[in-house]
């Protein structure tokens, strides 16, 4: 399959950027021991800083770094004539996507075990749910990869520096990784639950904290969205490709 | 046999015409030089015969496949060196060609024992190990064409292949452009006029998104009644001025 090819190179231009490395796998697990340890320090943020509750959010947020990574590499690709090359070789838009796409779902993945042997090691109780939860981080990476293919199917590289950022706010935002998105009501929380985040945060709570069946309910919208994301950045991509 | 059967071509952006009921035929093995000022269509022509623009009008026959309805084998026999240096930067001098000779549907053993060959044609054994983005300018370029002669293609297109490089490095390159010569078949862009008088067998001269003349380099400067092709060249676009 000569889309293999393809991964292969993809996979090896993001492993080689060291900073790439250094945010997407470091980043993650510096929140997680910053906040563990401002949980010991804030009283009354227990609950919220508690590791069943804070884990799952890093895990997400270490995701978005994901979508960059596939963002990145395709605007990169695109500003280039690398691409334009490949745009007359005999890979298909099918081969492009699955390249683009499939070094990231084991990097995510990875991303993940690390993020939850990193609170074993702060102090989180060792159970079966803990896999459980990092197999339904799999859809939520399959949505952030999606969004990263449609970033940089969208965007140049300049505007992948500008837009980037403003994801990650995004999701750390919208997504209640770091407060309870019911504190502030209103319009603000029905923004946060129409939107894809927060259900991917709390579908990876449910399963830590053994919640099986609130699960269900936020796979869907993960799904939903991801699939949907999915076809757009095809459409997109195919576009780009056509010229 | 025609390598490239060009029937009436024509790519309209909005209002522009940049390429008008384009007619020419190449033949196989032939290495024809397009020539044209900027603008004069010989980039959208390229990308339109190597898949990347899709026609307004007409087709194109290149070893007897449509670009229209049969894109896919197109991209099988064909290749590009396009005029800015289309490497992957982050990935080794080998990583590059091996990366391509895969692509193209080359076996793991293919592409390592093909991509040997590349870099000891064009020199770059010794920087084989090293990333793309660390060589210079020059040695890029010849990346460049290595990446488009790996996979052995049956049409070549050369856009501007010498661009940037050295008196020496053009010289070598035209050597290796010439050795090619009969092998495949090869449209060259070019904006050195002795290039295309050196290398190519016969010459096209757009302008305007038209072909304003075709013919060997002695036919057109013949018909122009001036001794070099420049003069030749500028004759037609000057006469396109008045």
């Amino acid at each position: 399959m000569i889309a293999t090819a393809f991964a292969e190179r993809n996979l090896k231009e993001i492993l080689r950027d060291r900073l790439n490395m250094l945010f997407g796998f470091g980043l993650p697990v510096v929140m997680l021991i910053l906040l563990s340890l401002m949980q010991k320090k804030l009283i009354g943020t227990e609950g919220i800083f508690s590791l069943e509750n804070f884990v799952p959010g890093v895990a997400v947020f270490g995701l978005t770094f994901i979508s960059l990574f596939a963002g990145v590499l395709i605007s990169n690709d695109r500003d280039s004539s690398f691409l334009t090359r490949l745009f007359t070789s005999p890979l298909t838009g099918f081969d492009y996507i699955i390249g683009y796409s499939y070094p990231l779902l084991p990097m995510s993945i990875v991303q993940s075990v690390i993020c939850f042997l990193t609170a074993v090691f702060l102090g989180l109780s060792i159970s079966i749910n803990i896999l459980l939860a990092i197999v339904t981080l799999i859809p939520v990476a399959f949505l952030f990869i999606s969004i990263g293919l449609m970033m940089g199917s969208l965007f140049s590289v300049k505007q992948m520096n500008g837009v980037g950022p403003i994801f990650i706010n995004v999701v750390l935002w919208l997504g209640g990784i770091v407060f309870p998105v019911e504190k502030i009501g209103g319009t603000f929380q029905m923004i946060c639950n129409a939107l894809p985040f927060i259900h991917s945060v709390d579908l990876a709570r449910a399963a830590l904290n053994g919640n099986y069946s609130a699960i269900f309910p936020h796979l869907l919208w993960v799904i939903g969205y991801a699939v949907i994301i999915f076809i757009l950045a095809v459409i997109l991509f195919k576009k780009k490709m056509k010229g | 046999m025609n390598g490239i059967a060009i029937n009436d071509l024509t790519k309209k952006f909005k209002k522009r015409t940049a390429v008008d009921t384009l007619r020419l035929f190449v033949k196989e093995g032939e290495l024809f030089g397009l020539l044209g000022t900027n603008g004069a269509g010989k980039t959208t022509t390229i990308k339109m015969l190597s898949c990347l623009l899709e026609p307004t009008s007409g087709d194109a026959l290149l070893m007897g496949n449509s670009i229209i309805n049969d894109p896919q084998s197109v991209k099988r026999i064909i290749n590009v060196s396009p005029q800015e240096t289309a490497v992957a930067k982050k990935i080794s001098v080998r990583e590059n060609l091996e990366l391509i000779s895969r692509i193209y549907g080359d076996s793991r053993q293919e592409a390592t024992k093909k991509t040997d060959e590349m870099l000891s044609l064009f020199g770059l054994t010794k920087r084989a190990k090293d990333k793309a983005d660390s060589l210079s300018g020059g040695m890029q370029r010849k990346l460049n064409i290595a990446m488009g002669l790996i996979t052995n293609p049956e049409i070549l297109f050369l856009d501007e292949p010498t661009l940037g490089l050295d008196v020496r490095a053009r010289r070598n390159l035209w050597k290796t452009i010439n050795g090619l010569k009969g092998k495949m078949t090869i449209i060259l862009t070019t904006h050195y006029l002795e290039e295309a008088d050196s290398l190519a067998d016969r010459i096209g001269i757009m302008h305007h998104g038209k072909m304003q003349v075709v013919g060997t380099p002695e036919e057109i400067k013949k018909e122009t009644g001036e001794n070099s092709l420049e003069d030749a060249f500028l004759s037609f676009e000057d006469e396109e001025e008045d």
